[in-house]
């Protein structure tokens, strides 16, 4: 039996804003506890809500940046539900009329591309955190996070696979980065997936019942709560089983997902205009004006890279996953590094490093101005390429130090001077002559013999290029 | 002393006749004399009273007062205040210490008014006959047998009493002008947006207004110039030119458009209520208004569309009482389920339960088109009706209340016969639009109100009718026996 | 109109209150007296009208986003039937 994935998510990204979505309490994440929790995060008996400007904005400019409709009119609405970590007994978000409509986001897999339509995003709070463990048997409510401002994002079903659904996730991580909406903390709960999976059999257009992953926090949580769901789903199915609806939880301990607390009956929402706030109001010239603050977007300038840099669309694409290292490697092509050899260095020899030391690209210890000049001494030949790359691993143990002051120091310097490996290329055809025979006679290998001999001859040290043409050129006679 | 106006207080004040701590302690002494028979009010803070009016006299002896200032006014315990106990009239919040003030009460606070204490009310607003508190019924001091209407009874028991020269009630299907056609007195309900409702203790969000209760329209002139304003903690505030209330109270209404809805007078009307009103509108006539037959076709939708919208804001509303961060939380309870459905049972009186669930119902899966959507279509037929009539008159009337005060108990055991009170009120609330209640007669010894409902923004209007009313009569000079 | 005893438990657990089955019949009776009030919006035709939320036509302003609430955790502590640590506590919370 064949079956086909299903998945559609919905992100709550946390919006980088000073203060809270409805009061002026400030958001700084990590303070003590209720220590941010002010009057109308507390949901004291009259507080009454008043939106924050910059959440709007931030929405308007994730509804530009996924080329999506902004609503000219939008409406709070009131989520009924009890929840000691929700203070007023229901949440403020919107129902009917969300402030972003339909858009979408184009993903890569290997070399093609597809669109994940974004159905729509709204604005809406975050509760509060329960700590357990203080007391036994007592949960402990903090009402820091109560009232944050988050922007939820909801797609259409359209991934059909894990890897899918992670590189949405990834892009659109990236994505709200990148307009300065959200500071990207996954550790810190800034950007969080519930993943909606199901299954159907192979081309049929009934889709099976679906169950909904909260809470995921990492990309590695979304790709192994998918597996094991599908396979969970698909096991079930095969076995003559049902799926029912469920909101489930992932335990990256035990690597399974597993039903929430099963509630006596679904939860009943009552959604109803908020009377505490009043219409929004976007009209077409406050579009205007957020449109001329937005930075270029990855996909404008991931185009542009491979139009007017000449990168390829994979390194285009590795450029442009985050606005720091689009940053990075903008820096060294200022600095007048080759832009193909830049993305290379960054994208391998670079990445490598920091992957293995799990540090940022915020926080390497090499910089781009020692970077752009090791890149510019391959380019004008002064060293060779290994050269560089123990060069490389000396920048990224000292910060700091200064490239030519290595290559002086280690007497890197490549023989580029023709005349003088003229003289090392005569030498080395004299004394290998049973080589030359073999390689006149028809081996080639005997060439690369020769190669290796004239750069031994020079410690390492002679321009491979310029050895194999002059060799060439000579042998050739 | 007991009739005197706000202005003729402050002036006194400025004259030196007697200070803000004299004038305080001689209200509080008639607190301490009348309450135990009138229970119109659930606090009383000698201390913090008389602190306020010591304040205020170094106000008035450093020549910076304003009209207001050392001037004692109860407050309706729906507003939270620093420090005070403010309950809404609820068991729920029996205990709680408001950690802010209201802009209502900051606004008294900063014209130099003396916070007299916290009067009694239904509980959570939700009454006519102040008879749902957890602090016990008001007594009509016109009747001890009756009720003072509501939910702003003890605010109403308190002026009409002179126990406070002024107070101040809330309006949300009619609880500030039910109570002062109840009881003798002046209350008005201003424009949806006028006042600030931060700090209010929200009942219906979107029909909740704070208005004033006194003796007089002069006076609810005065008490409005201090609670009006933007507030930017109240997305629903208005932000417009701040009017002077004052100003133009004696404008002459010659040529006033006096519009008469015939359905306020068809059935549900008392007979002997009715011949004063109608008595109080030819006096209108020889003032020079002219009366003009209006009709608000919808107005019988009114209380069914209310009794849907209400519940469901309030619904709401009041799920923030969980026991979990402030108020009352039950003694035994095995889990977090427990805690919340006992919590919230012993909490609540009945009526409050009744509206809640009636507001969960009409909110929930398959009822929300039949009933919320409908509910705010009739709304908006309603206010439909009133912006009809506006174009032929400038100022509507009718009666404030279907009769008299009725006695206590009487109408409890049917909560319809309650709602019914509010039949000509209710749609004003639906609509956004300011009125008022004036003293208009008597029947039987107990008072009975007339309204006056104005345009958006008709405040003035309103206020300068009824004042020409009361230059002309004295109904509102009455005060009720035995309250020396 | 009527509202079967089923429907009454449903809302109230909605509500998290209480209603006990001697107070299920008081309450029954109540309630369907006020649904009969309200089932009285039914006889006006309303299909074409517009629903009205607010009462007047206005916007939702906007706030600055600007720090301007101070820590108030001493004193909504204090107000709490519960609190350890600086948290509320209320009874273990399960997912």
């Amino acid at each position: 039996m064949d079956w086909d994935i299903v998945i559609g998510i919905e992100t709550h990204v946390q919006l980088r804003t000073n203060t809270k979505q409805f009061s002026g309490a400030p958001t700084k994440y990590g303070s003590e506890p209720n220590s941010q929790a002010c009057l109308v995060s507390m949901a004291y008996p009259g507080v009454l809500p008043v939106l924050n400007k910059e959440s709007v904005n931030s929405a308007i400019r994730f509804g530009l940046a996924i080329d999506a409709e902004i609503a000219s009119r939008s409406i709070f609405a009131r989520k009924n539900y009890f929840y000691p970590d929700l203070p007023k007994g229901y949440q403020i978000s919107q129902f009917e009329l969300p402030i972003v409509g339909r858009g979408k986001l184009s993903i890569d897999i290997g070399d093609d591309s597809k669109d994940v339509r974004i159905l729509r995003a709204h604005l809406e709070e975050d509760a509060g955190k329960s700590t357990h463990g203080i007391i036994d048997g007592k949960s402990g409510i903090d009402l820091n996070r109560a009232g944050t401002p988050l922007l939820e994002i909801v797609t259409e079903p359209d991934m059909s696979s894990a890897e899918e659904a992670v590189t949405y996730a990834k892009k659109l991580h990236n994505l709200v980065q990148w307009i300065g909406i959200c500071d990207g903390n996954m550790q810190e709960g800034s950007f969080r997936c519930d993943v909606n999976v199901s299954v159907k059999k192979k081309g049929s257009s009934v889709l099976g019942t679906r169950r909904e992953i909260k809470n995921l926090n990492s990309f590695r949580f979304i790709k192994q709560a998918v597996d094991y769901e599908v396979n969970w789903q698909i096991e079930r199915l095969e076995d003559g089983g049902k799926i029912e609806q469920a909101t489930i939880l992932f335990d990256p301990e035990s690597g399974e997902t597993k039903s929430m607390r099963s509630k006596e009956e679904a939860n009943d929402y009552r959604y109803f205009p908020d009377p505490d706030l009043l219409p929004l109001i976007v009209s077409d010239k406050d579009i205007v004006v957020i449109k001329k603050l937005m930075p270029e977007l990855p996909e404008e300038m991931k185009a542009r890279f491979e139009k007017d840099l000449g990168l390829s669309a994979y390194d285009s694409e590795g450029i442009t996953s985050s606005r720091d290292v689009t940053q990075y490697f903008l820096k060294l092509v200022d600095l007048g590094a080759n832009a193909k050899l830049a993305a290379n260095w960054v994208l391998g020899n670079l990445f490598s490093q920091l992957n293995d030391k799990d540090i940022d690209i915020l926080d390497s210890p090499v910089l781009p101005e020692q970077l752009s000049t090791l890149i510019n001494r391959i380019e004008d030949g002064t060293i060779s390429n290994n050269a560089a790359k123990k060069i490389f691993e000396i920048l990224w143990k000292n910060t700091g130090k200064e490239v030519d002051l290595i290559i002086d120091q280690l007497g890197l310097k490549q023989i580029s001077d023709s005349n003088e490996i003229d003289g090392i290329v005569d030498e080395v055809l004299k004394n290998n002559l049973t080589m030359v025979e073999e390689f006149k006679s028809g081996k080639e290998k005997a060439f690369n013999a020769l190669v290796g001999q004239v750069m031994k001859a020079s410690k390492g040290k002679a321009n491979p290029a310029q050895v194999a043409s002059i060799l060439k050129e000579k042998i050739s006679k | 002393m007991l009739n005197l106006s706000l202005k003729e207080i402050s002036q006194a004040l400025e004259k030196k006749k007697f200070t803000s701590v004299e004038l305080t302690q001689f209200f509080l002494n008639r607190v301490k004399k009348h309450n135990p028979s009138l229970n119109a009010f659930i606090t009383v803070d000698e201390g913090k009273s008389l602190a306020m009016a010591e304040k205020s006299d170094q106000l008035i002896q450093s020549g910076k007062k304003s009209i207001l200032t050392g001037i004692p006014i109860a407050q309706k315990d729906i507003f939270c205040a620093d420090g005070w106990k403010t309950t809404c009239g609820s068991k729920m919040l029996e205990n709680f210490i408001s950690p802010y003030d209201s802009t209502v009460i900051h606004k008294f606070n900063n014209a130099g008014a003396v916070n007299l204490g916290k009067t009694n009310m239904d509980e959570f607003a939700m009454g006519s006959s102040n008879e749902t508190s957890y602090f016990g019924p008001v007594k009509n001091p016109w009747n001890l047998n009756c009720v003072p209407g509501g939910s702003s009874g003890g605010s109403a028991a308190a002026v009409a009493a002179r126990l406070a020269p002024a107070a101040t009630g809330t309006d949300t299907g009619g609880s500030i002008r039910q109570p002062a056609s109840l009881c003798g007195f002046t209350g008005l309900k201003p424009t949806y947006g006028l006042v600030s409702r931060y700090g209010m203790i929200a009942f219906a969000s979107s029909l909740d207004q704070a208005g004033p209760m006194a003796i007089s329209a002069e006076d609810c002139a005065l008490m409005l110039d201090v609670m009006t304003g933007h507030d930017e903690k109240d997305s629903t505030s208005l932000n417009r030119k701040k009017e002077n209330y004052s100003n133009s109270l004696n404008k002459k209404i010659d040529g006033l458009r006096i519009g008469i809805p015939k359905e306020f007078f068809e059935d549900g009307l008392d007979s002997d209520a009715q011949k004063l009103i109608e008595e109080a509108l030819k006096q209108y006539e020889k003032f020079g208004a002219k009366i003009v037959d209006i009709s608000l076709p919808n107005n019988h939708l009114a209380i069914p569309a209310y009794y849907v919208i209400a519940p469901a804001e309030a619904s709401s509303n009041l799920s923030r009482y969980d026991g979990v961060r402030y108020g009352y939380r039950t003694k035994e309870y095995d889990d977090l389920m427990d805690m919340y459905f006992k919590t919230r049972q012993e909490g609540f009186g009945d009526e409050v339960k009744r509206r809640i669930l009636i507001g969960t119902y009409v909110l929930s899966a398959g009822y929300f088109d039949a009933y919320y959507l409908k509910a705010q279509k009739i709304r908006r037929l309603i206010s439909n009706d009133f912006k009809v009539a506006y174009e032929k008159c400038d100022v509507i009337m009718g009666p404030s209340a279907p009769s008299v005060a009725f006695k206590s108990g009487e109408k409890q055991e049917d909560p319809l016969a309650m709602y019914l009170q509010d039949i000509f009120t209710i749609s004003t609330n639906l609509a956004g639009l300011p009125a008022m209640s004036i003293p208009a007669g008597f029947v039987n010894e107990l008072p009975v109100g007339l309204q006056l409902i104005g345009n958006h923004f008709g405040e003035s209007k309103i206020l300068n009718a009824a004042h020409i009313f009361q230059k002309n009569t004295n109904w509102h000079l009455h005060t009720p026996k035995g309250i020396d | 109109m009527s509202i079967r005893k089923e429907e009454i438990r449903k809302i109230a657990h909605l509500a998290r209150i209480n209603v006990s089955q001697t107070e299920l019949d008081e309450v029954e009776k109540k309630l369907v007296g006020i649904l009969d009030l309200i089932e009285k919006m039914q006889e006006v035709n309303t299909d074409s009208i517009e629903p009205m939320s607010h009462a007047l036509d206005i916007n939702q302003p906007l706030r600055e986003d600007k720090v301007t609430e101070k820590d108030i955790r001493d004193k909504s502590l204090s107000l709490a039937p519960h609190s350890e640590q600086s948290l509320f506590i209320v009874p273990q919370v399960i997912e």
